[in-house]
């Protein structure tokens, strides 16, 4: 047994629950040591840059799961669901920490949404993500059938837009933002028709949804 | 020209003595005393409660040891600041390599409690020791030509780790116009709360312009030059529609991508107000003869 083969079946025995406790765990132990000072002077700042780099990373690993499974044959399908609604989870806590610990006031929560580009950009890619979170249970899937598929490939622009929205808002040419950006590409690139290897008909493992 | 400008002091804004007795701020130490004594041109009718020293020295922005704000407590320990000296040069009677102690023999130290806004829309209050830029300047014999001061920040590759990336063009540079620099207010610091400035702060000297946004108080200072031309500054040359030349704290003119209205003081914890900017971050008496009849949206 190879090393794919023995990753695959344990991660069979890890549930997908374990992606919302841990979420929700990392958000409030974030959030208890703002609120005690153990996060600095400024811990508005600090939380609300924890919870979207959080989404960042759930998207990427969202968006990992499809190539790994096509390049590396590991085979993650099962989290992908949880890893889409704990992003959804942490990009709408990074929008309420913003909004009312930061801007502290609708007025110009709104003024911020229509005037700067990077907020714009932010709250497009929260937007797109909304159906997606809405949907995300096999009631919906059953019932959008095919139409399922099309509207979550929403995540693509989503992402590119979460991490745009990083690349605008540090200030100076910043590594970490770009790196971002530029793997979230790659995992795009990677799904275009000329590069993804057609589909093996492999009978293991749920292959029905590939988005 | 010491003592041209002071705080209105409270008991409380009082640095205890013991954190004065330390090598570099003797000096100071004598000098805060006389200022205490009432010893000053002007008196403001306002108390700022400064920030804690820890706030102080945790919370920076010194790109050079990297761009998150706990990166240069982390990493400036790494800068050698002794032995330390300020080439100036230029339009100045007496160029040359002036070494750190012998400014700090010729200089007075004395405390000055200021508002600190970044442009981040971050605020502190810092109780800082320093010396009037004025009285540096000076030393060195600025010579009638001169009509703005350029400043630069040590660049050590070996010492400071942030500076293999290109976040700005380095080394770090900042330029005001002859009045800003001689203007009782604009101080070079050298301490905190009476204790030598850490690293992190911008040791052993640094700029302090408290009406401008804190990217013009530049820190770690190698080289001061008298020029007759207004000199580039790094984050102008990064974005000029984003950082101008004069970057007066203005809540009426934005940064394009957030607005500069209101502020956040450093300290107040996680459900902190957020409080209205000042204009020339409530400098505005003692500086806006300055900028009389100057567009401030245009020269920003």
């Amino acid at each position: 047994m190879g090393f794919v083969d023995r990753f695959n079946s344990a991660m069979r025995r890890v549930p997908a629950w374990t992606v919302y406790v841990g979420s929700v765990a990392y958000a409030g132990w974030v959030f208890f040591q703002g609120a005690t000072g153990a996060l600095g002077p400024n811990p508005v700042e600090a939380i609300e840059h924890a919870y979207g780099e959080a989404a960042l990373y759930l998207l990427i690993a969202g968006l990992a799961v499809t190539p790994l499974r096509r390049f590396a044959k590991v085979n993650l399908l099962k989290f992908r669901r949880a890893i889409g609604l704990a992003c959804f989870f942490f990009v709408t806590a990074h929008l309420l920490t913003w909004a009312v610990l930061d801007v502290q006031a609708l007025d110009r929560v709104w003024a911020d949404i229509v005037k700067r580009p990077y907020i714009t950009v932010g709250m497009a890619a929260f937007v797109l993500l909304l159906p997606l979170a809405v949907t995300s249970n096999n009631l919906s899937v059953r019932r959008l059938g095919p139409k399922w598929r099309q509207l979550h490939r929403l995540a693509y622009p989503a992402a590119v837009l979460g991490a745009v929205h990083y690349v605008m808002l540090v200030k100076g040419w910043q590594v970490k933002p770009m790196v971002m950006l530029a793997i979230i590409l790659v995992l795009l690139a990677l799904r275009l028709p000329g590069i993804a290897k057609p589909r093996r008909a492999r009978a293991a493992g749920g292959a029905q949804s590939r988005a | 020209m010491a003592f041209r400008w002071k705080n209105t002091l409270t008991d409380n804004d009082v640095t205890p003595e013991h954190l004065f007795l330390n090598r570099r701020q003797v000096i100071g130490a004598a000098a805060a005393g006389l200022a205490l004594t009432g010893i000053g041109a002007s008196a403001r009718a306002e108390t700022l409660e400064p920030n804690e020293w820890d706030d102080i020295t945790s919370y920076n922005n010194f790109y050079e040891f990297g761009t998150g704000k706990g990166d240069p407590a982390k990493h400036a320990h790494m800068l050698t600041t002794e032995p330390w000296s300020v080439e100036i040069d230029g339009m100045v009677d007496r160029p040359g390599a002036y070494a750190f102690e012998d400014i700090m023999k010729k200089m007075t130290v004395e405390e000055r409690i200021y508002r600190f806004r970044c442009v981040e829309r971050w605020a502190m209050v810092v109780p800082w020791n320093g010396f009037e830029l004025a009285d540096l300047l000076e030393m060195a014999g600025v010579q009638s030509s001169a009509k703005f001061v350029a400043f630069e920040t040590a660049l050590r590759p070996d010492e400071m780790p942030g500076v293999s990336r290109p976040v700005i063009e380095w080394p770090y540079v900042e330029g005001l116009r002859l009045d800003e620099a001689m203007h009782p207010l604009t101080i070079i610091a050298t301490g905190i709360y009476g204790r030598d400035i850490p690293n992190q702060n911008g040791a052993p000297l640094r700029l302090v312009v408290p009406w401008k946004y804190g990217y013009k108080s530049i820190k770690s200072i190698v080289r001061i030059t008298l020029t007759d031309t207004q000199p580039p500054t790094a984050w102008n040359k990064y974005s000029a529609r984003e950082y101008g030349f004069y970057s007066n704290v203005n809540p009426q003119v934005d940064h394009p991508r957030w607005s500069q209205e209101y502020e956040q003081l450093i300290g107040q914890g996680l459900f902190a107000k957020k409080t209205p900017t000042r204009m020339f971050n409530g400098y505005e008496e003692e500086v806006a003869g300055l900028y009389e009849g100057m567009d401030l949206v245009k020269y920003h």
